[in-house]
């Protein structure tokens, strides 16, 4: 048994105990998708569009059949795969549903988009093969921006999309709201765009797909966060039943949103192992991965808000335009940016009136798929910068003036039809605050030879989006559930699967930790079984922080059900009581008398005739989990301290403290990681990565070169505080912990570079915010 | 064209029979099986390919093997022995300096190679070699922490050994 670092009550959850994954991630024998090699295994790459937008006239393969290696090549017509469609329940008026061919058919609609795929024997045959495609095109005008989608008379990316618009949702238009703002003491807006960015896992998408004949099946492997939803839309791609598809999930270099939608190039080169009968692998190189993979991010907020004199918030109005790029993500379309934005925008503070209009419009960029928080670190940023110019209007302190506006009474039901169940959302603003001031940064900010700056950021994050949350936001598909099956075998070893897919965030650890407690076992007797659809029952995957809220819900409950089962014959076998039957250590406890689980599993598979009456042989059960209503809400105030250079425009972090509150952690260290992590990512939106394009839609930042992503240099210590307030309605008292920190961030550093221009008059609220702007605004007060 | 090439990799040689534009990294992974080394961009700018090319730190990615004949490579896999971490990846697990593991065997080896040229290095100096890699999970403290502590547990194990040696 391992000894856990520390244990809270003698439970396993709540202790930081060693992560089962790190011994073979540290060792160098994890299983990432590259590292599978099958026998005559081929290997796929793909001709790309070099136009932003063209009609496509001819894919001429000949000179790639002739390169030495390749073995075959396909276009859209010799493949014949059907096109990956998501959908919305929304009239046309809001949503217009448009198809992702798998290959470009007749038209290309961005650079980086698949025209054709090339198999070869090894990686540098098929890139060879690439280079030998000769691709015709008629380029047709790009559409390269949202206000250039929306223009009057702009080219059409999707002929049935007038004005490039794919979702406009008008919501909630509290009545009277003209008149609230009309009657303000004080009314503020905000300006706002944000930067394309890509979520960027480490190890980049890539897929291995064979045919079975034994098994009948096109078994797949690849990096998803959602492998049944790859199951799902394959077999209809290929024209094969769900039975014939197996997708499993090896270990998983990072994913962050970007894994969590299904991608053309893995159905593609499947399509490929299928037509061949033999395996053929794809692995995306990185500059495909900064051009043509899954983006996310780019909006722009024009958002209004009205305040009494004494600072109490009256009305927010908001306009959100989100540029998705050129195709609807499967399953959950281009609407996923705008809806989260509209429906929760409104946050921790009590608004009493609120209108939003939210927009998706499509242009010729690569399409973008969930990004962790989800629109979420824009619009907190919005609005905590809506608070900040507030702030400054009415002569207020932008804490203080938080403070008055706060949701403080639980549940709480906002203008947005949403119930908020408890947070600590002043105390997490109260314990930030004082933490920086005790560090003296308050005294350090007024130092009037340095350029110092302080931010503050409040949110609150629903995790654990149920099906009715989801059924909500009308997508067709409707996520929310999952299933858990657990099985005790011989010595009492326990085997429990899960619908959600951990890809770093310890979740072979954790579930393992909630097991084990359930069960009164330690944690290292509990197997944990993710990412494969023939041992799965249909699940949804890790996104939106739902895998401890109803992952770790359902492998809890199914837990309960087999701990039933153990109490029931340890009783029968004690000739005790079933009521009376306590798991404890390992075993079940029946009055005086004490039976190890190995015993009881000794008869439930080999001496079946000694069970109770009426109970079948076999240890298992199933349970399942959804979240009811409006789902838990995770909350934060993060401080971040900022030091802006005169000389270069520069802004360096100086301190940065997060107070975060996801309910009961199940293992502290690991949510501490997803915060740290999260943080960073944050920053990395707000200071330094953006995909740009030129004016002919050419992708401005292929490499690592222009794609700045921050170093240990750039990303600071952060210091965590933890509160803790427990979710009432799931299994563990838990909340959400995977996206918090990449949503507090953006704001907290634009608050915090804004503070430190407060002398100037400037104020930027773009991110990333560029150097040349700070210089620029440093320039004129030097 | 094929070109024979002789390669030293964690104390073993390997005669390869490879185009001469194979890359150091497909020839650890693909040719040899040592799949611990990791490939993130081929361009030389995250180090999750990073391998000891005569101890020193190396972008395998960037490195054709036939340029390395007769150099001693070592990979993550050289760390561990019969199934037993090492100092340094226990204090990358204790600190939970990987949540992924992607990144993380060019981080030890970037950290092997550094606290072997610099056994006594400050906090800063740590950050600063760090930031030769990318890692998209951890936010990069825990790494710092991780190779921070495993250097000063070295130091302490040497001058361990070195005051008993006096007494």
């Amino acid at each position: 048994m391992v000894e856990p670092r520390f244990r809270r009550d003698g439970a396993w959850v709540g202790a930081s105990v060693p992560r089962r994954e790190d011994p073979r991630l540290l060792a160098g024998r994890g299983r990432f998708v590259d590292d599978i090699a099958l026998p005559g295994m081929l290997h796929a790459q793909f001709v790309r569009s070099t136009e932003a937008h063209a009609e496509l006239l001819a894919v001429d393969l000949d000179e790639v059949h002739a390169v030495p290696g390749v073995v075959a090549a396909y276009t859209a017509a010799d493949l014949d795969l059907a096109d990956i469609t998501a959908l919305l329940d929304r009239p046309a008026h809001e949503f217009v549903p448009t198809a992702m061919p798998v290959l470009a058919r007749d038209k290309v609609r961005y650079v980086g988009e698949p025209v054709a795929v090339v198999v070869a024997k090894d990686p540098y045959a098929a890139e060879d093969g690439v280079e030998a495609a000769v691709v015709e095109y008629a380029p047709l005008e790009p559409v390269v921006s949202d206000l250039g989608a929306l223009a009057e008379g702009a080219p059409l990316v999707h002929a049935e999309a007038p004005r490039n618009t794919l979702v406009d949702v008008s919501l909630f238009a509290t009545e009277g709201i003209d008149d609230v703002f009309a009657e303000a003491h004080t009314v503020v807006e905000v300006r706002t765009k944000t930067g394309r960015q890509n979520a960027l896992p480490l190890e980049t998408r890539g897929v291995v797909a064979d045919w079975d004949d034994r098994d009948e099946q096109l078994r797949v492997q690849t990096c998803s966060q959602v492998p049944h939803q790859v199951r799902t839309v394959l077999a209809r791609c290929v024209g094969l039943d769900e039975k014939q598809v197996r997708v499993t999930v090896p270990d998983m270099g990072g994913g962050f949103g970007q894994k969590c939608v299904v991608g053309r190039e893995e159905i593609a080169a499947a399509a490929a192992a299928l037509r061949l009968r033999r395996p053929v692998k794809w692995i995306e190189d990185r500059r495909d991965a900064l051009t043509a993979a899954f983006l996310a991010r780019e909006q722009r907020y024009v958002v209004r808000a009205a305040f009494s004199a004494d600072g109490e918030i009256l009305g927010l109005d908001a306009d959100v335009v989100c540029d998705m790029g050129a195709y609807s993500c499967y399953p959950f379309t281009a609407g996923i940016e705008p809806l989260m934005a509209s429906a929760e925008m409104p946050g921790v503070y009590r608004v009493p009136a609120y209108r939003v209009r939210g927009r998706a419009v499509t242009t010729n960029k690569a399409p973008t798929a969930p990004y962790r928080g989800v629109s979420r670190p824009q619009y907190v940023m919005v609005v905590e910068r809506v608070f900040e110019k507030a702030a400054r209007a009415l002569g207020i302190d932008a804490v203080e003036l938080r403070r008055r506006n706060l949701i403080t009474v639980f549940p709480y039901t906002g203008v947005n039809d949403i119930t908020y169940d408890p947070g600590s959302y002043l105390e997490s603003l109260d314990l930030c605050e004082k933490t920086l001031r005790e560090e003296g940064w308050f005294s350090r900010r007024s130092d009037e030879n340095r350029v110092i700056g302080i931010g503050f950021a409040c949110f609150s994050e629903r995790t654990g989006y149920g099906s009715g949350a989801f059924a909500q936001r009308k997508m067709q598909v409707v996520p929310g559930f999952d299933i858990s099956e657990i099985r005790m075998d011989l010595n009492g070893t326990v085997s429990v699967t899960t619908g959600t897919l951990s890809h770093g965030q310890s979740h072979e650890t954790t579930m393992a930790q909630i097991v084990a407690d359930r069960l009164g076992v330690p944690y290292d007797r509990v197997k944990i079984v993710q990412g494969d659809t023939d041992r799965i029952t249909y699940g949804w995957g890790s996104f939106a922080s739902r895998s401890i809220t109803i992952g770790g819900s359902a492998v809890a409950a199914a837990s309960v059900k087999l701990g039933d089962q153990l109490k029931e014959i340890a009783a029968h076998l004690l000739s005790g009581d079933p009521e009376a039957a306590v798991l404890e250590d390992g075993g079940v406890r029946v009055g005086s008398s004490w039976l190890p689980f190995a015993e009881i599993a000794d008869v439930a598979y080999l001496k079946a005739h000694l069970l109770p009456k009426g109970v079948g042989p076999g240890l298992a059960a199933t349970a399942s989990f959804d979240v009811g209503g409006d789902g838990t809400f995770s909350n934060a105030t993060h401080g971040c301290v900022v030091e802006l250079d005169p000389g270069t425009g520069g802004v360096e972090i100086l301190r940065y403290v997060c107070v975060e509150d996801c309910g009961v952690a199940i293992h502290p260290q690991v949510v501490e990681g997803q915060a740290r992590g999260g943080i960073a990512q944050g920053i990395a939106g707000a200071l330094f990565e953006e995909v740009r394009y030129d004016e002919a839609g050419q992708p401005l930042a292929p490499s690592f070169m222009e794609y700045k992503v921050p170093t240990a240099m750039e990303i600071p210590d952060v210091r965590i505080e933890h509160l803790e307030t427990p979710c009432a309605f799931t299994e563990n008292g838990a909340k959400g912990a995977g996206e918090g920190g990449t949503i507090g961030a953006p704001a907290a550093v634009l608050n915090a570079v804004n503070d430190a221009l407060r002398h100037t008059g400037v104020e930027l609220d773009d991110t990333p915010v560029r150097r040349e702007a700070v210089f620029r605004a440093l320039e004129v007060t030097r | 064209m094929i070109q024979l090439v002789e390669l030293s990799v964690n104390g073993e040689r390997h005669d390869l029979a490879i185009e001469p534009r194979r890359t150091l990294v497909d020839v650890l992974r693909h040719d040899l099986g040592l799949t611990g080394t990791h490939v993130g961009c081929e361009h030389g700018i995250c180090g999750a390919c990073t391998v000891l090319v005569d101890g020193a730190p190396a972008r395998a990615c960037l490195i054709f093997a036939a340029q390395v004949e007769g150099a001693e490579i070592r990979t993550v896999e050289s760390l561990s022995s019969d199934g037993e971490l090492n100092d340094l990846q226990r204090c990358f697990s204790e600190h939970h300096g990987l949540q992924c593991g992607f990144c993380t065997p060019g981080m030890l080896m970037l950290a092997e190679g550094y606290l072997a040229e610099e056994p006594e290095p400050t906090t800063e100096e740590i950050r600063e070699v760090v930031a030769s890699n990318l890692c998209r999970c951890t936010g990069y403290q825990t790494i710092v922490e991780a190779i921070d502590d495993c250097a000063a547990r070295r130091r302490a194990a040497l001058q361990d050994r070195l005051d008993r040696r006096a007494s």
